[in-house]
């Protein structure tokens, strides 16, 4: 017992610590003073709570109106103010997105498969691909007004045409990079494209597909807004700009904030889906040639 | 495992008898450009042929066709001129009946090692058919290999768990679990610590030793050629094609200490003068 207790003796044995305390009560706050407190943990709150401090302080400190720049106490307040019409436009905004994005899963998919499978269709498809991407996808909006009129449709659709294209890109690397060897030994053994397909390049496309989809969900909620922000009658980004043309300031942010919780909570899935579905990838580092 | 040993009834006379029945590979004469007509030509009057149950192995300067040579009797290129006879059936297509392993061992990160050695067989006709129902089965002879190469009890572990020795091991087991009759090695130790190396020279030797597989072994390590193999193909310079072969006088099975002999360091020194020889000819060549 004339051991000083670590840190995580005083974790494991609460008991012995408390007799040591009991015993030398100065030896033991020090012992549990050194318990490491876990920085990196709480570092995600610890930046957040700051950035909201910064801003309430300087926005007090120099008395900035509120229709420049509201402070966060009052944007929380825009918040409870107006939760049923936030709460109803956050959930359209998350319908859209969400539909959106699964439709560019399941297309992303496809095509990527389709274009890694064939060097043929890659050379062909990709030029496409990159000059479709390359189209600003506020321009679209029009046309898919003039297509499907003011609704769910086209923020579906814009999230979907904006979320498309990393899926693609990353699910058709995953399968070019296929080590050559590994090739040789199975078509050596008699394995049709099929069998190389489903064996190695489907499962080891698959990190590359579930990175892309946390880029995707993001671009997803750019699309939506966007869309929503032309022509809609509802979603967050129809709410922000009708509380812009009425000067409530305060509820314009209280629509950013919602969108940067919809838009982190949506994140966090796919990290976590991806961790998940593709652990060996991030333990082993060898899976990671790009 | 215990067919009859052809190798064995022939006491240690493995130089090839030229009896063409024995033969499990033959290249005659074999042309093989990549790249269309205009490409570049790999090897060029490639001729050999390899007994049953022999080890040979093939070295050369760099980039001589080596690979090319290990593509061709696999099925994985087929030559524009020439014939190449696997187990007396011309070749056409891949031949299953190979198993092949690199230098990079290529093992799959998502499956632990067992599965990774049971890949070939979801693969090959004749075992895939059978592999679910026989699961079992595969299972038991996948645990025969992995401890026959000293990996007993790792089969649960995922690649990146193994060291590079470890995984060449593993990347052997994987070339060998559907049986083939020719196991074709291409530079399997270039990437490996020199005691590694020499470990995994003692397991493929025994393997050798064991089973009545024709192995035959690309290398730029002559010690490791004149070591493990029976006889020696010697390569020239681009376009290969084999300009000397060696006959190993070795008594087999061989200790790690015939490297250490005389007549051992004379024949690596022979070889090591052919190939210098080709090398010079080839820089001529190009001047």
């Amino acid at each position: 017992m004339s051991a000083e207790p670590t840190g995580a003796d005083t974790a494991s044995k609460p008991a012995e610590a408390r007799r040591v305390e009991a015993r030398q009560h100065g030896e033991a706050q020090r012992a549990a003073k050194r318990r490491p407190f876990p920085w990196v943990k709480a570092a995600p709150w610890l930046y957040t709570i700051a950035l909201f401090a910064i801003w309430e302080g300087s926005v007090r400190l120099f008395t900035v109106p509120q229709y420049v720049l509201p402070a966060p106490t009052v944007i929380l307040g825009a918040i409870i103010d107006y939760w049923p019409t936030i709460w109803t436009n956050s959930v359209q905004t998350l319908y859209t997105t969400v539909v959106g994005f699964l439709m560019a899963v399941a297309g992303g998919l496809a095509l990527g498969l389709l274009v890694g499978w064939s060097r043929f269709i890659y050379a062909g498809l990709y030029p496409l691909m990159i000059g479709f991407n390359a189209i600003p996808k506020v321009a679209v909006v029009p046309i898919l007004v003039i297509w499907f009129g003011i609704g769910d449709v086209p923020a579906i659709l814009t999230a979907f045409l904006i979320a498309f294209f990393p899926i693609v890109v990353n699910v058709a690397t995953g399968l070019a990079t296929i080590e050559p060897e590994m090739e040789d030994v199975l078509r050596a053994l008699g394995a049709k494209k099929l069998d190389v397909m489903l064996k190695v390049g489907i499962p080891r496309s698959m990190p590359y597909f579930f990175g892309s989809l946390k880029i995707a969900i993001t671009l997803a909620f750019v699309g939506s807004v966007i869309s929503e922000t032309i022509a809609a009658n509802a979603g967050l980004g129809h709410m922000m700009l009708a509380a812009q043309s009425q000067f409530n300031v305060p509820l314009v942010f209280a629509g950013l904030i919602m969108l940067a919780v919809e838009g982190i909570a949506m994140y966090a899935l796919m990290a976590w889906i991806e961790k998940r579905t593709t652990g060996w990838a991030h333990r082993s580092g060898m899976a990671q040639g790009n | 495992m215990d067919k009859t040993r052809l190798r064995r009834l022939t006491g240690n006379g493995q130089q090839g008898t030229g009896d063409v029945s024995n033969h499990l590979v033959t290249i005659d004469d074999v042309d093989m450009r990549y790249g269309g007509p205009a490409g570049t030509l790999a090897v060029s009057g490639l001729s050999l042929h390899v007994d049953k149950g022999e080890f040979t192995a093939v070295v050369g300067p760099s980039g001589c066709g080596k690979s090319t040579l290990m593509k061709l009797v696999t099925g994985l290129h087929i030559p524009q001129q020439g014939v190449i006879t696997v187990a007396g059936r011309q070749v056409t297509e891949p031949v299953s009946i190979v198993g092949m392993a690199f230098q990079n061992p290529t093992l799959l990160p998502w499956r632990t090692t067992l599965d990774n050695i049971l890949l070939p067989l979801e693969i090959v006709q004749r075992h895939r058919r059978r592999l679910r129902a026989n699961r079992a089965e595969y299972v038991e002879r996948a645990e025969h290999l992995l401890e026959t190469v000293g990996l007993k009890g790792f089969g649960d572990k995922y690649p990146w768990e193994l060291s590079g020795g470890m995984q060449q091991r593993a990347n052997l087991c994987r070339a060998l679990i559907h049986e083939p009759d020719l196991l074709m090695l291409d530079e399997p130790f270039g990437a490996l610590d020199a005691f590694t190396r020499e470990e995994l020279w003692c397991v493929i030797r025994d393997l050798h030793h064991e089973t009545d597989v024709t192995i035959q072994l690309v290398t730029h390590d002559l010690r490791e050629a004149v070591f493990l193999a029976d006889r020696i193909f010697v390569m020239s310079a681009r376009p290969g094609r084999i300009i000397e072969t060696h006959a190993v006088p070795f008594e087999r099975p061989r200790d790690l200490e015939v490297m250490y002999t005389p007549e051992f360091t004379d024949l690596v020194h022979e070889l090591r003068g052919l190939i210098a020889a080709a090398r010079t000819e080839q820089l001529e060549a190009a001047q």
